[in-house]
């Protein structure tokens, strides 16, 4: 066989945290053809982007090669001069990030950003590689691929700046291109067309690719072979299919095995019973703009219902207004079948209590200059009036409900917490309320999938010990399938359709969730073809969801 | 378009209104003085009569509130008023107050003066402070960074009058390559003007170097951690490139008022290298105007500062806003 494209050798990083060096990755091999498509999978603090980073020899910040070997055609990547790596870099090895609203310079066109590379590289001349640019914009199925460049990248959508970067990526036709998850901060709908326009010129143009993600859905789409990390170290790497029949190691299996956490839907309610929280033909605005639109549901005692649906279909904006945050414009909100006023500042402090929030980041939800006792011994106080001792004693009974031993975390600042830790506060911070309704908006979608089961379960229990009636606010069907019993589907602030899971997960279905249904990726590397198949090529993402207007 | 339009009016309206607040407290301190003309003008022989016409021939003896409005009216017409120094040498001479020479006659030189100076320190400081902030972002932790950092930090921490004796000390004796004294007056040509001009020019650019050249630094650093920065890197830009071309453009905003603030001080604040270089500026008028409590001249120099803070301010307002392409360029 050649010599690949990519060898990488016993590839040892270090990352430095309160001035000492720790190892962070423990001697990865990797192997690169022309032309091949690699996956990288883990979970975050696997390694994965700072080995995909390794590979253009670019380290972050605080974060060194300590040993082993990068080498690009031949090329010593870990000692050779800056210059010779500028050299290769944008040209021959090019970068695709995960956030490209994040990565394009909000300053300049994307234009300019796309020709910058070959012109300074001496690719092509300004003109030439304008042209290009068109061209790949129209192979890429960007609209207006003629003028889209002209504009700035917040005039775009976040689908389809994520195409424009693959773009300039190709800009100079390179030889590697890491794709850093692409389309991890996509919708779903979007995330099939960004998957499909870069496999397609992947193809086309015979680019190699190493693709970094923790979706092992998506990357059964993408990738010749796949690599499993985990805390730096290689767990075993196969071909796509091999991996996925047959894969050897446990925690393949137990990544494998994450999406199988399903609670069984609740027998619905009675027709009498009073629902805990009841929104009825409520609309609202922002300035001018109205954003829902005569929106209705129900949620009873200790039920889950699960509201679904894209970026800007109004899920996070109908809890505002039911915590009173926006009030609404029209329509009512009921507590236990009494009306509640629309602003919160109209609430008595006992209604307040009842109609708690768990946030999406809870790296920003909570005061990084409180410990935790007092995190949650503040609404301990304010909302139950306990002081002194017995407030201590509260939270340490509230740490043991959300299984962290009181002793050892009582004292410790938010900083001092994993993800899924702080997270666990942060549903200890709403329990600490007593409420009887809570709101967890997008809670599991900054976690790891092992982690975000173990919070799912937490939920769960504690659902049915203290009959806690949830609001779930989520984009990830899985977690609907998992937790939810009532399903609302939101489009451009309006239900589209609602009813119980078991209804809303078997056909026949509204086209928009039918839609939205088909769109997340399946564990088979044959889905996305299949998927285009039925919909035919032109009709996917972003037009499919203009086409039901 | 119309957006950033709007914006614009609005400000200036605020300004404008600011301007108007700013002129009652301009009066109302002025006339909290100890003291007022006709007692230190006449001196030892300040008798109540001799005090008491004085004040009657400069309208002293009126109610301050209709003395306020009276000055407004005439300053809203751009007239505004008569020195008291040069109405009451008018009276001496036989002329009526009236016919003394205006205040607007009077400040309009020494202000072209102090706006030459300004400007030249501005063409010198500003490029000069933003370049070296520009290559102490690039060569951050370095020696050229740390000695940059000194130098602009020694430099805003000493007297300015001991800058201006150091910089005399070098460029005027011991090498006499510029004139010490910068008693520039009318009719004078340009270039003999900018000579004369340049070493009171260096001097303040030194006292304003340290503030735009950390916030350029400070504010380039700050971005530098941006995906967009790093995905300029990972295309094999180079450094400065990289920073000229993808983080100045977004780091302009702090830039550009700290750049204002410091262009307002040059108008208001360098009456202490006036005096050293001698330069007949504003600031000078102003404080021998303070001394004799030539209530007028106070008044208009007062309202001449504050119109440039609040001018300088407002236009570091617009081009921050218009330094935002999402503002510039609506969805």
């Amino acid at each position: 066989m050649a010599e690949p494209l990519l060898k990488i050798r016993n590839l040892t990083l270090e990352g430095r945290s309160d001035e000492e060096w720790t190892q962070i990755v423990n001697g990865v091999d990797l192997d690169l053809h022309k032309g091949e498509v690699l996956g990288l999978i883990g979970e975050s603090g696997a390694g994965k982007s700072t080995i995909g980073l390794a590979a253009m020899g670019f380290t972050r910040d605080g974060v060194r090669i300590s040993d082993g070997s990068v080498e690009f055609d031949g090329i010593d990547l870990v000692n050779a001069r800056m210059s010779v790596k500028r050299r290769l870099l944008g040209k021959r090895i090019a970068y695709v990030a995960q956030s490209a609203a994040a990565s394009f310079n909000p300053a300049h066109k994307l234009i300019d950003q796309h020709t910058e590379a070959p012109v300074r590289h001496d690719v092509m001349s300004r003109k030439e590689s304008e042209a290009d640019a068109m061209e790949l914009y129209a192979k890429l199925r960007l609209p207006n691929p003629e003028e889209i460049g002209f504009r700035f990248p917040h005039q775009v959508s976040g689908g389809q700046l994520q195409r424009a970067m693959t773009a300039m990526a190709m800009s100079c036709r390179p030889d590697l291109i890491i794709f850093d998850e692409p389309t991890t901060a996509l919708d779903v709908t979007t995330q099939i067309e960004v998957l499909t326009a870069i496999r397609d010129i992947v193809e086309q143009f015979g680019t190699a690719a190493i693709y970094i993600t923790h979706d092992l859905a998506v990357v059964a789409q993408m990738a010749d072979r796949i690599k499993v990390l985990f805390r730096g170290d290689e767990v075993e790497e196969a071909s796509t299919r091999e991996m996925l029949d047959t894969p050897q190691e446990d925690y393949t299996r137990s990544l494998w095995a994450v999406r199988s956490f399903e609670r069984p839907a609740k027998p619905a309610p009675t027709a009498d019973a009073v629902p805990v929280i009841s929104v009825s033909g409520i609309d609202a605005s922002y300035g001018k703009t109205q954003v829902l639109h005569d929106v209705s549901f129900d949620i009873h005692e200790a039920r889950t219902v699960a509201v679904v649906g894209e970026s800007g279909s109004g899920k996070s904006t109908a809890a505002r207004c039911i915590t009173g945050l926006l009030p609404p414009t029209n329509g009512v909100i009921r507590l236990d079948g009494r009306d509640l006023p629309l602003d919160y500042r109209k609430r008595s402090k006992e209604q307040l209590r009842q109609v708690q929030m768990i946030y999406q980041m809870a790296d920003t939800a909570l005061n990084p200059r409180k410990t935790i006792g007092q995190i949650l011994g503040r609404p301990i106080e304010f909302y139950r009036d306990i002081k002194g001792r017995a407030r201590r004693r509260e939270v340490e009974k509230l740490l043991d409900e959300v299984e962290l031993p009181a002793s050892e975390y009582i004292d410790r600042l938010p900083s001092e917490l994993s993800g899924g830790q702080k997270q666990r506060i942060g549903i200890a911070r709403a329990l600490a309320a007593e409420p009887r309704f809570i709101i967890c908006d997008e809670v599991t979608s900054a976690l790891d999938q092992l982690v975000a089961e173990s919070i799912l379960k937490l939920l769960a229990r504690l659902q049915d010990e203290r009959k806690l009636s949830y609001m779930f606010i989520t984009h990830d069907l899985a977690t609907v399938r998992a937790i939810a019993d009532e399903v609302v589907v939101m489009k451009d602030g309006e239900v589209v359709e609602q009813g119980p899971k078991t209804e809303m997960f078997t056909p026949p279905h509204h086209p928009y969730t039918d839609l939205l249904l088909s769109s997340v990726p399946e564990m088979d590397p044959d889905w996305l073809n299949r998927l285009l198949d039925e919909r035919g090529r032109e009709n996917i993402g972003d037009a499919a969801v203009d086409k039901m207007g | 378009m119309s957006n950033v339009l709007t914006i614009i009016l609005q400000r200036l309206a605020l300004g404008i209104l600011t301007l108007f607040v700013v002129s009652v407290v301009i009066f109302a301190a002025v006339n909290l003085l100890p003291g007022d003309f006709a007692q230190v003008i006449l001196g030892q022989g300040a008798t109540p009569e001799a005090v008491e016409s004085i004040r009657r021939d400069l309208g002293l003896d009126q109610p301050v509130v209709l003395r306020y409005f009276d000055w407004l009216a005439g300053a809203v017409q751009g007239d505004l008023g008569t020195s008291f120094a040069q109405a009451n040498f008018a009276s001496f001479v036989g002329e009526g107050a009236a016919r003394g020479t205006t205040v607007m006659q009077q400040i309009a030189p020494r202000f072209e003066n102090t706006m030459f100076l300004a400007g030249v320190t501005a063409l010198i400081a500003v490029p000069f402070a933003v370049g070296l902030g520009i290559l102490a972002a690039l060569y951050r932790d370095t020696a050229f960074d740390k000695g940059t950092n000194i130098f602009a930090l020694t430099s805003i921490s000493s007297p300015e009058f001991f800058l201006a004796y150091v910089l005399i000390l070098f460029l005027a004796v011991l090498n006499p390559w510029l004139p010490s004294l910068s008693n520039i007056y009318d009719g004078m040509g340009l270039g003999e003007r900018l000579q004369r001009t340049l070493l009171p020019a260096l001097t303040l650019t030194l006292v304003v170097t340290a503030h735009m050249m950390r916030m350029t630094r400070a504010a380039i650093i700050n971005l530098l951690a941006s995906p967009y920065i790093e995905m300029a890197r990972l295309k094999g830009m180079k450094p400065m490139h990289v920073i000229v071309r993808h983080a100045l453009p977004n780091a302009l905003a702090p830039i550009i008022n700290v750049v204002a603030l410091n262009l307002a001080y040059l108008i208001t604040g360098v009456v202490v290298v006036e005096v050293v270089f001698v330069y007949p500026g504003i600031g000078q008028l102003f404080v021998d105007s303070v001394k004799i409590r030539d209530i007028p001249v106070v008044q208009a120099c007062c309202l001449i500062f504050a119109a440039a803070y609040i001018l300088l301010n407002l236009l570091a307002d617009i081009l921050s806003i218009l330094s935002n392409p999402r503002v510039r360029h609506p969805k």
